[in-house]
């Protein structure tokens, strides 16, 4: 195994891993974490937005589990 | 207090579920190559694991901000606890197909069964496979213990917490060997991946420099609302499929 191809191994694991067949999950975790930073950077009033975020998230993400 | 017990009882249900199902792997190679080789691999994946945690622990803590790596494993947390819920979520309410270890396991069995030996030596073939179960199955559980160890400052809790799961497990299928089917594997699944939510939602916006109110108590008041989130998903996708099966196939 070459240093290349361990490397392409190494980081398809990871792919595989962290965003699989739901890149939708991978890339709404960043919104949320975004959005966390916001509420905390904005006076922490509508901290409700932030478990609201995940349940969207997670809703959409069944929507297509479901449709797809 | 309260965190301390989350904490070590999602640790340990993931553990156990990561264990269950590399035990069926070990288990399948163990019967079909021999179980010399086959634990010396498993053994061997342990040590790898036990070497990762012990490598990336401590220097983690060291050397990286802490509000930077509660907004990083509060995000890694995040993800694969919806990745877990998700999954659980649609094999409760039937629209999966729930994870078979009798299944699983007489798959390997049968495709190990086949593999010739070389030589009467060890076989090769049992120790990677035992060692790729155990060492793929655990890297999950080394990545749960790192991030919720690391980001509530008890890692040695959350080490003992996966130790423990391990020992349990392998305890109980040394028992019950080929019956790990009978073992409530989305039930743990849910329950696993509605506390890495939680603790991922929290830990996330800690990092992020949220207060919440509670404090800890906070995780519980998260567990419950997303339980209750799972349950009525369950059951809106129950009564969605129920609807289809009683409109029929959808003409093509």
């Amino acid at each position: 195994m070459t240093p290349t191809t361990a490397l392409q191994a190494f980081g398809r694991f990871w792919w595989d891993f962290l965003v699989g067949d739901t890149p939708e999950l991978a890339a709404g975790t960043l919104a949320v974490v975004a959005i966390a930073w916001g509420v905390a950077h904005g006076g922490g009033a509508l901290l409700l937005c932030v478990p609201a975020a995940v349940v969207l998230l997670l809703g959409a993400s069944l929507w297509r589990g479901r449709h797809g | 207090m309260t965190s301390t017990a989350l904490l070590v009882l999602a640790v340990f249900a993931a553990c156990a579920v990561e264990a269950v199902e590399a035990l069926t792997i070990v288990l399948a190679a163990g019967v079909t190559r021999g179980w010399r080789s086959t634990f010396e691999g498993a053994a061997a994946a342990l040590l790898c694991l036990v070497a990762l945690v012990a490598a990336f622990g401590p220097a983690l803590l060291h050397y990286v901000p802490i509000f930077v790596l509660r907004l990083v494993v509060g995000g890694l947390l995040l993800a694969l606890g919806l990745q877990w819920l998700r999954k659980a979520i649609l094999r409760a309410s039937g629209l999966k197909a729930k994870h078979d270890e009798d299944a699983i396991y007489r798959r390997e069995v049968a495709r190990l069964a086949g593999v010739p030996r070389q030589g009467s030596g060890r076989d090769a073939t049992g120790f990677v496979i035992s060692f790729k179960g155990v060492f793929l199955e655990g890297m999950e559980v080394v990545l749960i213990v790192l991030s919720l160890g690391l980001s509530s400052g008890r890692l040695g809790a959350a080490v003992a917490a996966a130790a423990a799961a391990i020992v349990v497990v392998a305890g109980v299928g040394a028992v019950v060997a080929r019956r790990l089917a009978e073992v409530p594997e989305n039930a743990m699944k849910m329950g696993v991946g509605l506390m890495l939510v939680s603790f991922g939602t929290f830990w996330s916006g800690e990092g992020a420099g949220i207060r919440w109110p509670g404090s800890d108590g906070a995780i519980l008041a998260l567990i419950a609302a997303y339980a209750l989130v799972a349950f009525l998903a369950v059951r809106l996708l129950q009564r969605g499929r129920a609807a289809q099966l009683d409109r029929g196939p959808e003409p093509a």
